[in-house]
Order: structure tokens, then C-alpha cells, then sequence
């Protein structure tokens, strides 16, 4: 069983990516499942369907505690048989959304949720590695691979680089590893090469760069994936390569994240920042 | 020479006693006739009826948290530091709460983690912890569990672990155990099990090999020294070898020898290595083990048995299924033992028969003494569990349905000892048993109280009498007849009832 965590800048199109590229996994047969790390609950409603599942937590506020929760409760099954949980969180701005994925992690482990035959496991994980509770993903025993999902923008790469500097403390003492960088493309200038030339910096790949097209935005307006929605358009076979290269990748790292005045240069190496004295 | 006197006489002298009158005026207290109508409406269904509706707070729950059970369990093994990665006033709790039922010391180890831990993680705290720890106490083995804090955060102990040795402040080879221990989550019977089964696992590790023929025995979250001693007495009676996983009867049952020792004993940790070769394991509690037991027929491939030795009938099984799994026979020495206890029970049944029992408790000493008492002819009432989960409750209501004398009884999961007092005003007992919190219930509702339980802080060496196995019988059914004649002597106290002959 391979466990992968998704990471990267909030609002990048993780969850979407995910599900895709699960999807794709799942339609060439493979056993996955996906867990949401994120309060938001919306990493698993392109692959059941529907407007948001019940996630650990909603069910642990309803019935007061976790001991009370069944599995059937909170792992449900989507598209071609992928199982979907979601951890869930409080409200925005209350609590601790960290902890929630602590324990609904602990709780899917504890229950047997992954099962015998599951052979991907994907963590899709809330914006930034912003405590301990979202490195949980990637604790000992759990995730080994990550993927950082980016773009060709400016804080999107800087999310990416600090991203790496969290999975290089936990490489550091175990055994997870980076495993490139997915580019999901807002058609920014120079975002293939910009992407790869970050990645090679970061002592990793490119695995895949996907392309902007609206079909993905029609199909998550109907609530599935490119896959499911539109198997026929070249969208899908992007998502289906992007999932053929992660099945059959070997190129796993432990990052070289940069500083934030490599990270300027890079920028301006490729023209799209202006040097200083320019921009005066 | 100075008279001292202490807090029972000193707070009633008249200096203090007018103190308390003036201190009156700044308190503006409510009138004492309200306070008595207030205090009359609790004892009222109508009051019972919003304190079994009550949400948000919990009074008085009979149950400790995770990481009090993690350290106790910690220390049942042969010098090993329990070590708490959190805040220091938590492990100051654990200590006290443990010296002050055994009236010994406890020592255990915190990082002390404040503020900047919260911000920043604990990675630091643990490292110098470790170092500090390894340096001034020398500890063969290290078990780390949490406090609240570091769980909160999200601490990575495994890692961090991993980080202290290879920055070398400990040594390659010193085993580190360690176990989530939440206390947001179950109690201390569950911290238990999560350090045990982090215990077993960290020294198991690369160590199955040839079977040694003895057998592992689990006391569970068990604060009877006595009942460790008995364990070991009734192995050896049975001529059975066998290796006892967290023995903490040394630790806080240790001789006086004038010199204060900071390992006292436990399980050797080459005892506890070797478990995992075992022929089988007994857990003598359900559920302090449940983790454990499972981790120890899944990953040893050992054969368990769950078999708690309270009351006649759990003794009988525990005997006949210890008997099986060595193919040893049962001595006679211990079938006279039974046959004592037998006939302990047959002298006192008629002061306990019919007798109506409220008992609060951890769940396994609350199903063995609810057994007992129904062999007695006793009648189980009120059954308050504040750390009984679902299986509890269903366990717990089978036994009572597999009894005539438990048809009137009702098992109350997750409830507190304010809500018992509500139980006790509304549907009185003859008998309440429970730990000294208990008392409060006494003193409220004037029902006589057996203490048995943890903590005991109010009556001292309780916990020296064994409650397991034939003698633990006699020892149970000296208690509940003797509190029920003590009863029966307040209660006639002016007639001619009054008799020198129970």
C-alpha cells in the first residue's frame, strides 16, 4: 500500500487534482482511497457526488465523542469503488483544526478503514504544513511520498519552497519523501520552464504539467471529475498521465528547499519580476 | 513543648471560628434558609430529572486521565523513568495522586514545556528532557507519554525520539517506548493500555524466538499491591511459570530500609523482552488491555485470555482456563482455599442477601464486585461507570440479566458521582461503594460506604488486601458484611436489637 499526501498553497486545485488523478488511478483499476486533512470538507465531493460527505469530526460533535463513531458512519464508497473520509473541523477562526486531523486520522487507523487491498492512500492537506496537527499526514509510518501541487505564480512557488522546508524537517528523521511537483497551470508566463527550473532547485521533478481548461470547471459544477464527467476530452488524459507518471514514479528526494532571495532571483532569471534597480 | 495542632482542630478554635463569622459580611452568603430549600430541591426526581439531562459539566467523574495510567504503567517495570512530554503542573498531578493513595513517592519525569513550546513544538523539551533525564537518573529504559499540551500541538514523538538519538544525549540502545496518551480521550485505563502497548512492542521488537513455556499475566490499571502479591503466590502454587507486564507491587509497596531507593524493582526488562515468547497471555482486567491484548494475538500470535479473578465464579474460570492453557492441575491448597472462601460467603450471605448496592467505578472492578455481590445474594442497583464505554454497558447489563438478583439493577455509562447522589436520593441503597470521593455521597445522603477503587486517599492500606482470587473473596465479603452489621448497629443502636451476636 503506497500512502501519498498532497500538499500546497490554499486555493491551488489540490483537492480537484487529486480527485482527478484518482480517479484516473481508479478507472485503470487500482484500489484508492482518499482522506481529507482539511476543515473545509471538500476533497472527496467530485468522487461521491455529492455537495460535501459527513466527516469525523461532524459525527464526533453529533454524538459527543469519537468512541461513539462507526466506520460506516464517516467512509463512504464513490466512484469506481474509491473509499472517500473526510476529518473535518470546527468553525473557522474556533478550536483546533490540527487536532481534528490527529483524530480522525487516529480513529480511520484504529477502525481498519484502509483495509487489505487498498493500494493508494491519498491525504489531500489544507494549505501549508502550519502545525503539527497537518504534518500528521506524513508522521512515521504514514505517508512516505508527498507531491506539492503549484503554479507559475508568485506565491504558489512560495508556498511550494516552504512547503519542502517542512517535509525536509520530517525527511530528515524519517522516511517521507518528496516526490515532485505537480504544476497546475493558471497560464502565467514562462510557468513550464519556471516550474521545472524550481524543481531541479528543489532536487526534484516536475512530474506533471496540467493544463488550464475550463472543462474541469464543468464538471466540478456537476459535482464529478473531468473522468467521470468527460472521459473522452483531452483533459481526462492529462489526469490519466499525471496519474501513470505518480503510479510508476522513482524519483524520490529529500528536498533542498531555497531562501526567499533564491527564490526572487529565479523571478527575475526569467523575466518576470523586475530587477530593483529597474523597477526604480 | 508545642502542641501543633492540625487543620481537623485548629479551624475550630475561637480565633479562627470568628474569623470565618466577620468573613461573613465581605461574602454576603445567601441565607441559610435558602440554602437549606435549595439544597432540599436537589434531593427531589424533579431535580434528578435535569441533573440526568445535564450537557455541559461533569461533578465528581470517577475517573482519571490517560496519562496517569500511562506512568503508573510505566513504572511496574525494572528501572525504567516514566518520562511526560508536556506541562509540568500535569505530571505534579500524577505524582501526588499516586503518593497520595499508596503513601509512597513516585517519581516521574516532565519537559516542562511552556508557551514557547506551544508555539514551537516540543523538540526541544524533549531533547534536553532526555539528556537531563539520562544524565541524573540513569534509567534503563525510558517510556514517554503525553500530557494534553503536546497532543494538542501535534507532537511527533516517534520523531522526535529518533532526533534525541542521533544528537546522542541518549544512548543507541536504551529502550524508548512511547504512547500517545490524549487526556481529551478515555481515562487512565486507556492511557494504560496505550503505554503498555508501547512497552511490549519497542522491547519485543526482533526477539521471537523459541517459546519459553510461561505465561504473561496483565494486571490492568490494578492499585491493589496486595493484589500482586496474591497473583504471584497463586503462580507459584500452581507451579506455573510466568512473567507479570507492568508489576508494580515493588514500586509503591516496598520495604522501609531507611534508604530511598529510585528503582525499587518491576519486571526485569529481560523478563518483559521475553514475553513476546510466551505460550499465552492472561489479562486479568478487559478494559485496561483491550489495545494491548489485541497488539499481543495479532503481532505475537500469542493465545489470550481475558480473565478478571473477582468473585467465586470469575476465580473458578480463571483457575480451570490457566489449568488448560499449561496443562497443570488445580493443587488442592487452592481448592481449600476456595473451599474457604465458600464458606465465608455461606456464614454472611444473611446479612447481605437482598441487600440493595449502588456501585461507581473503573469498569472492570465494578463487573467483578457487581459477580460477587449477586453470588451473595446482594442486588446491584445503581452502576455508575463515568469511563464505561458501550461494551461496558452491554457486558455489564448481560451479567446483570444473567442473575435474579440483578433484574433491578441499571448501568450508567459516562455518568458522574453527582448524578449518583440524585440515583441515591431518589432509589436509596443499603451500600455504596466507591473511592474516597465517595464519601461525599456518604455525607450527603447517609448511605454507608465501602471504599474500594482508586483513588483511596482517606483510609489507609486498603490497597494491601487482594481483591482477586478465593482469598480476595474473603477479603470482599469481610467488607461488605462488616459494613452492613455496622449499619445494622447504628441503626438499632437504642433497641433491643442492640446484640453482641451478628
Amino acid at each position: 500500500m503506497r500512502q501519498i499526501a498532497i500538499y500546497g498553497k490554499g486555493g491551488i486545485g489540490k483537492s480537484t487534482t487529486t480527485q482527478n488523478l484518482v480517479a484516473a488511478l481508479a478507472e485503470a483499476g487500482r484500489k484508492c482511497m482518499i482522506i481529507g486533512c482539511d476543515p473545509k470538507a471538500d476533497s472527496t465531493r467530485l468522487i461521491l457526488n455529492r455537495k460535501a460527505q459527513n466527516t469525523v469530526m461532524d459525527m464526533a460533535r453529533e454524538r459527543g465523542t469519537v468512541e461513539d463513531l462507526e466506520l460506516d458512519d464517516v467512509l463512504l464508497q464513490g466512484f469506481k469503488g474509491i473509499k472517500c473520509a473526510e476529518s473535518g473541523g470546527p468553525e473557522p477562526g474556533v478550536g483546533c483544526a490540527g487536532r481534528g486531523v490527529i483524530t480522525a486520522i487516529n480513529f480511520l487507523e484504529e477502525n481498519g478503514a484502509y483495509g487489505d487491498d487498498t493500494e493508494f492512500v491519498f491525504y489531500d492537506v489544507l494549505g501549508d504544513v502550519v502545525c503539527g496537527g497537518f504534518a500528521m499526514p506524513i508522521r512515521e509510518g504514514k505517508a512516505k511520498e508527498i507531491y506539492i501541487v503549484t503554479s507559475g505564480e508568485m506565491m504558489a512557488m512560495y508556498a511550494a519552497n516552504n512547503i519542502s522546508r517542512g517535509v525536509l524537517k520530517y525527511a530528515q528523521s524519517g522516511g517521507v519523501r518528496l516526490g515532485g511537483l505537480i504544476c497546475n497551470s493558471r497560464k502565467t508566463d514562462m510557468e513550464f520552464e519556471l516550474i521545472s527550473e524550481l524543481a531541479s532547485k528543489l532536487g526534484t521533478q516536475m512530474i506533471h504539467f496540467v493544463p488550464r481548461d475550463n472543462e474541469v470547471q464543468r464538471a466540478e459544477l456537476r459535482r464529478k471529475t473531468v473522468i467521470d464527467y468527460a472521459p473522452d476530452h483531452p483533459q481526462a488524459d492529462e489526469y490519466r498521465e499525471l496519474a501513470r507518471k505518480i503510479a510508476d514514479n522513482r524519483n524520490f528526494v529529500i528536498p533542498t528547499p531555497i531562501t526567499m532571495d533564491e527564490l526572487e532571483r529565479l523571478l527575475m532569471d526569467y523575466g518576470i519580476m523586475e530587477k530593483e534597480e529597474a523597477a526604480a | 513543648m508545642i502542641r501543633i495542632l492540625d487543620h481537623n482542630e485548629l479551624f475550630n478554635q475561637p480565633d479562627y471560628q470568628e474569623q470565618f463569622e466577620r468573613k461573613k459580611e465581605f461574602e454576603r452568603p445567601w441565607p441559610k434558609e435558602k440554602v437549606r430549600e435549595v439544597s432540599e430541591w436537589t434531593k427531589t426526581p424533579e431535580y434528578r430529572e435535569l441533573n440526568f439531562k445535564r450537557e455541559n459539566i461533569k461533578i465528581n467523574p470517577a475517573k482519571a486521565c490517560q496519562p496517569l495510567g500511562a506512568v503508573f504503567c510505566a513504572s511496574g517495570f525494572d528501572g525504567c523513568m516514566p518520562f511526560v512530554q508536556g506541562a509540568q503542573g500535569c505530571v505534579a498531578y500524577f505524582r501526588s495522586h499516586l503518593s497520595r493513595h499508596f503513601k509512597e513517592p513516585f517519581a516521574a519525569i516532565s519537559t516542562s514545556m511552556t508557551e514557547d513550546a506551544a508555539v514551537f513544538g516540543g523538540l526541544n523539551n524533549m531533547i534536553e528532557g532526555m539528556e537531563n533525564t539520562y544524565a541524573l537518573y540513569k534509567p534503563k529504559m525510558i517510556a514517554v507519554s503525553t500530557t494534553c499540551m503536546a497532543e494538542v500541538i501535534g507532537d511527533d514523538l516517534n520523531a522526535y525520539i529518533k532526533t534525541a538519538r542521533e544528537k546522542g544525549v541518549i544512548p543507541e540502545d536504551l529502550p524508548v517506548p512511547f504512547a500517545h496518551t490524549p487526556s481529551f480521550v478515555g481515562s487512565h485505563i486507556v492511557g494504560y493500555d496505550n503505554m503498555l502497548k508501547g512497552i511490549l512492542k519497542a522491547l519485543s521488537e526482533g526477539r521471537k524466538g523459541e517459546s519459553n513455556g510461561k505465561v504473561n499475566i496483565i494486571p490492568g490499571f490494578d492499585t491493589y499491591t496486595g493484589n500482586y502479591h496474591e497473583i504471584k503466590r497463586l503462580m507459584a502454587l500452581m507451579d506455573v511459570g510466568f512473567t507479570l507486564l507492568s508489576d508494580v507491587s515493588d514500586t509503591f509497596d516496598s520495604p522501609n530500609t531507611g534508604e530511598y531507593k529510585l528503582y525499587p524493582g518491576g519486571t526485569p526488562l529481560p523478563e518483559a523482552m521475553d514475553a513476546v515468547n510466551a505460550i499465552g497471555t492472561i489479562a486479568l482486567q478487559k478494559y485496561s488491555t483491550v489495545k494491548t491484548m489485541d497488539y499481543i494475538q495479532k503481532e505475537w500470535g500469542q493465545k489470550t485470555f481475558t480473565l478478571p479473578p473477582i468473585g467465586i465464579r470469575n476465580t473458578d474460570r480463571f483457575f480451570s482456563e490457566l489449568s488448560k492453557l499449561t496443562g497443570r492441575p488445580v493443587p488442592a491448597s487452592v481448592e481449600a482455599e476456595r473451599g474457604r472462601a465458600v464458606d465465608a460467603m455461606v456464614d454472611s450471605h444473611p446479612y447481605v442477601h437482598g441487600k440493595r448496592f449502588a456501585l461507581v467505578g473503573d469498569p472492570d472492578q465494578l463487573l467483578g464486585l457487581m459477580s460477587l455481590i449477586m453470588e451473595m445474594g446482594g442486588e446491584p442497583v445503581h452502576i455508575v461507570c463515568t469511563n464505561g464505554d458501550k461494551h461496558f454497558e452491554a457486558e455489564a447489563r448481560e451479567l446483570l440479566a444473567s442473575s435474579p438478583f440483578g433484574a433491578g439493577g441499571t448501568v450508567y455509562i459516562g455518568k458522574d458521582m453527582w448524578h449518583m447522589r440524585s440515583l441515591l436520593f431518589t432509589e436509596p441503597v443499603d451500600i455504596l461503594i466507591g473511592n474516597s470521593y465517595a464519601k461525599f455521597l456518604t455525607r450527603d445522603t447517609g448511605t454507608p460506604l465501602i471504599r474500594i477503587g482508586f483513588p483511596l486517599f482517606d483510609r489507609h492500606h486498603l490497597h494491601r488486601q487482594p481483591i482477586i482470587g478465593y482469598q480476595g473473596v474473603i477479603n470482599l465479603v469481610s467488607m461488605l458484611v462488616n459494613t452492613a452489621l455496622d449499619e445494622l448497629d447504628r441503626k438499632t443502636v437504642d433497641t433491643t436489637s442492640f446484640d453482641v451476636i451478628r
